[in-house]
């Protein structure tokens, strides 16, 4: 292993230079990085901004309680809008919780390949737009029930809470499979252990024992994946059609929701009036922003604070 | 493991003053008594759960299945009438019934690579910076924002965008410009040309880049906190500046999934409708063939097109064409979104070397 | 001579002498360091001199702060938050904690190999080029040299000669070690630190690092950490001995080994604790 280390010819020592320039690009770069930071954070201080100032200004109690006006239209408000963003949330979640749960404990359960092509194909579903799903509402729910309702010739036949909601519990359904099996793995494996080894069935310990150890995290994907979708635009277009009035019928004297009629919903009014030449309609827009986004977050916060609850009852 | 010590004492072991036939049976078979058996009809309950919760991953595939079964269907008459040239061709015309969308997929494409081109540098630059220069107090509230800016919903952005961003960009970048020498110059003053009402693919480019970098950001900045310190160490040990050491051994290693965030950025700008529809102008810039160059013209994207036409579409060939619109973008996000899976995947493969 | 095992030395003089029984020359002086992390007191009154172009093994039990006495004399320690250093390191009578010290030349005359071998995703011709490129030199010839210089340093050339383009990464742990170590002799360092540099590696890939630290301790001082005692009596002349942040003797190895001063040191290395 003779080396010839003795006297090495020192090259580095000549170019060793030019250490003030590497310095200087080095401030240079770093400080475009924290610009970058900094515009980044400005954008959201200015959406932030311009959506609270003119949301709160024309943010009225009436928002809540009336419906549009249209004699008026500086009166009036949406509430048809935020009655049907919430009948959409309930629709949805009878599909997207059975599947999204259910189909998030299969991936805890199950062996083999067939698990991670699962996987696979519900990041595919996951990156489907949004629209696309939309059309496939239409075609696979509004148009039948038009059909059904043929009768009626009604141009807006089949357009309804069906319709949007099987849209928009499709959407829920990849985040709150995906939430579920993460909880679901870090429910500590020798829960598992004990319940089946005390002779208990395989359902019975995901009923009885893992499932309300993993409790508040799946309420924390479903509230995270509702959050989501309350504020989808795109598959309403073409699923629900929009109302000025609330769409309920009577059963035994109270008032439920019209499942099959056309609905509104708050991201669709909200579009429609930003489309509108109306300033007041304009106004309200930016309102229903405002109570749009508060929804959203008030189900985000929800979310972490069902995680919080459940581990400290683990401790 | 059956035998726990039951609560109720074996009857035959608590009495042996009443020996019987039967009892000295249960004397030497210990079997607790006051627990049943494990019955079939438990193993039969295993058999449906296993079966419910396979049926609910199945839906998946289901679900995808029933999707391109119902667009294809819809879109036949479409796509006999057409064939092709749907995609080729530039014309879309309800009242002739000639439906055409290249104009449609060069705007989807145009109006993303805008969007990446200005959220990639911020996002990197972002991210470094929440990952080797922010002092430990800035992380909490730094992801917090990240995940407000993710969460508002885009036809929300779309609203901010109509009345203050493209008032904004009127005056402070349109009108400046187009009075400029930037459309002058050869090549790339065609990215300038013409006045424009506001509504653009500028503005769509913008706001969607607004929306992607958050969701670049958040994975970037991930990926670089999950590099290892000795990397960095190594570095510096060698002499080297905190740039040096980012640019020369943080980014390489992050690399591949780096590329990976990049692209399944792109792969949500192309199928953003909501906030694009709102700012891109839904009509055909100035030119004959639909398609411009021009960042300050408007136009449309396959969602856009979708959202804005389908009011308009009367059953039949015009409906039937949208949907193939529908099935189009269906087909362009898959493309994109597998392509990026495999780039993550080759240049993971790279970087790892042997391990 | 000034015991510096048990009371101040009054000079820098009393200090050399006290600690280097050869007249070599001091290459580090370490003046009354003390060290923090925040609020705890990691380092407590070292004093040491290293003698140059020797190897000084720094001995002690986990935790005891030899790592971190390491890492003050290439000032790694700077990049963790909330770290304080009192007292005098000189680096050839130059101070090396002055304001007006450039951290980058300092690290370029002072290397480091790391506890687990960290070579970057880039092909072994890279990696050891790392280092000359950042500091200026991107001449192909020269670099090449380098390269096939340091990778004979390191006694790893013939291994790798035809495949310097392969990632770093496709290399035995062994290997990369001496890869890290080709890759710090390539900025031409004057002292190499090295922190428990075999503690992963099999007994083979270690004994060849022994013997590469042999050769190169010609050239180079060396400063190593381990926790392994043997290889301490093996590699080093000087070696120094740490517990809960101090220096409780430093001397001779072979004192040290075989007749030490003080009680701790002789029950740590007659294995009554560690």
């Amino acid at each position: 292993m003779s080396t010839t280390l003795s006297s090495p010819p020192n090259l580095l020592a000549k170019s060793t230079g030019n250490v003030a320039g590497r310095k200087l690009k080095n401030i240079v770069m770093l400080t475009l990085c924290i610009v970058a930071a900094g515009l980044a954070i400005l954008v959201l201080g200015l959406v932030l901004f311009f959506l609270l100032s003119k949301g709160f200004s024309s943010l009225h109690i009436r928002l809540f309680t009336q419906l549009p006006d249209n004699i008026d239209t500086s009166k009036g408000g949406m509430a048809q809008s935020i009655f049907g963003t919430l009948v959409l949330l309930g629709v949805s979640s009878s599909i997207g919780l059975p599947f999204g749960i259910l189909g998030g404990i299969y991936q805890i359960e199950a062996r083999g390949r067939f698990a991670s092509l699962v996987r696979f194909f519900t990041d595919v579903l996951n990156g489907i737009p949004s629209i696309v799903i939309g059309i496939f509402a239409y075609a696979a729910v509004v148009v039948p029930l038009a059909a059904k309702a043929a009768l009626e010739h009604k141009p807006t036949a089949g357009f309804s809470a069906y319709a949007g909601g099987f849209a928009l519990g499709i959407l829920m359904i990849p985040t709150v499979m995906r939430t579920t099996e993460e909880i679901l793995r870090l429910v500590p494996f020798s829960l598992r252990e004990a319940s089946l080894g005390l002779g208990a069935t395989r359902w019975r310990t995901m009923w009885s024992v893992v499932l309300p150890a993993a409790r508040g995290g799946i309420i924390t994907g479903v509230m995270l994946a509702l959050a989501r979708i309350a504020g989808e635009t795109a598959p309403l277009l073409f699923t629900i059609f929009g109302n000025q009035l609330f769409a309920t019928h009577k059963v035994a004297g109270v008032s439920v929701p019209t499942l099959t009629a056309p609905i509104d919903a708050l991201p669709l009014r909200i579009y429609n009036y930003s489309q509108d030449v109306d300033p007041n309609h304009n106004a309200q827009a930016w309102a229903g922003a405002v109570v749009l986004i508060t929804l959203i977050l008030v189900l985000s916060i929800a979310a972490r604070f069902a995680t919080r609850g459940n581990m400290q009852e683990e401790k | 493991m059956a035998d726990r010590a039951p609560s109720v004492p074996l009857i035959t072991a608590a009495s042996p003053t009443a020996p019987s036939p039967a009892q000295s049976v249960s004397k030497s078979t210990p079997k607790p008594s006051s627990i049943p058996p494990a019955s079939s009809l438990a193993r039969f309950g295993d058999k449906i759960y296993g079966a419910v919760i396979f049926l609910a991953s199945l839906s998946i595939f289901g679900i995808i299945l029933w999707l391109f079964w119902q667009l294809t269907g819809a879109s036949l008459p479409s796509i006999r009438h057409f064939g092709l040239s749907f995609v080729t061709g530039s014309e879309w015309d309800e009242v002739s019934s000639s439906y055409h969308v290249l104009p449609y997929i060069f705007g989807t494409l145009f109006s993303s690579a805008i969007a990446l081109l200005l959220a990639v540098p911020v996002s990197i630059g972002a991210a470094i910076f929440l990952s080797e220069l922010a002092p430990r107090w800035i992380r909490t509230p730094a992801t917090f924002l990240i995940e407000l800016l993710a969460a508002i919903p885009s036809v929300v952005y779309g609203l901010w965008g109509i009345f203050i961003l493209i008032p904004f960009m009127k005056q402070f970048i349109v009108t400046p410009i187009v009075g400029s020498r930037l459309p002058h110059l050869p090549i790339i003053g065609e990215l300038f040309k013409g006045q424009s009402a506001g509504y653009s693919m500028l503005a769509a480019g913008m706001i969607l880049a607004i929306m992607v970098t958050p969701f670049i950001t958040a994975v970037t900045r991930d990926i670089l906190r999950a590099i290892p310190r000795s990397q960095r160490e190594g570095s510096y040990a060698l002499g080297a500046t905190k740039w040096e050491t980012i640019s020369q051994v943080v980014i390489p290693y992050a690399k591949s999934g780096i590329i990976g965030a990049v692209i399944l950025g792109l792969g949500r700008a192309l199928g953003e409708t909501m906030a694009v529809t709102m700012l891109i102008g839904n009509q055909p810039p100035n030119t004959p063939n639909g398609i411009s160059l021009s960042v300050f013209q408007p136009g449309y994207t396959l969602a856009s097109a979708l959202a804005n036409k389908f009011s308009e579409a009367s059953p039949g060939l015009s409906t039937s064409a949208l949907v193939e619109v529908g099935l189009v973008l269906f087909g362009v996000t898959i493309v994109v979104n597998g392509a990026a899976r495999l780039l993550v995947f080759y240049t993971a493969k790279d970087v790892q070397g042997g391990k | 001579m000034a015991d510096v095992t048990t009371q101040k030395p009054t000079s820098l003089q009393d200090l050399a002498r006290a600690q280097t029984s050869a007249p070599t020359a001091a290459k580090i002086l370490v003046e009354n360091v003390d060290f923090y992390y925040s609020a705890f007191h990691a380092l407590k009154s070292i004093n040491m001199v290293i003698p140059d172009r020797q190897v000084t093994a720094l001995i002690g039990p986990s935790g005891c702060g030899k790592s971190t006495f390491l890492r003050t004399l290439n000032r790694m320690n700077d990049l963790i938050d909330g770290t304080r250093l009192t007292g005098k390191i000189t680096l050839d009578g130059e101070d090396l904690y002055d304001k007006r010290v450039d951290v980058v030349d300092l690290r370029k005359r002072v290397g480091m190999v790391f506890q687990k071998p960290n070579p970057f995703p880039m092909s072994i011709y890279d990696n050891i080029a790392y280092g000359p490129r950042i500091h200026g030199l991107t001449n192909r010839k020269k670099l090449n040299e380098i390269v096939e210089r340091t990778l004979r340093g390191s006694a790893l050339w013939e291994e790798v000669k035809d495949k310097l383009k392969a990632s770093a990464f496709a290399l035995s742990g062994g290997q990369q070690q001496r890869l890290c170590i080709a890759r710090t002799l390539a900025v031409e360092p004057e002292v190499i630190l090295m922190d428990e540099p075999c503690s992963a590696l099999d007994p083979n890939s270690t004994f060849r690092i022994e013997q590469l630290m042999e050769d190169l301790k010609k050239d180079y001082t060396i400063v190593i950490v381990t926790h392994n005692m043997q290889q301490a009596a093996r590699v080093s002349q000087r070696t120094g001995f740490f517990l809960r942040g101090e220096m409780k003797e430093f001397g001779d190895t072979d004192q040290i080994f075989t007749s030490p001063k003080q009680k701790d040191t002789e029950d740590y290395v007659s294995g009554k604790f560690g």
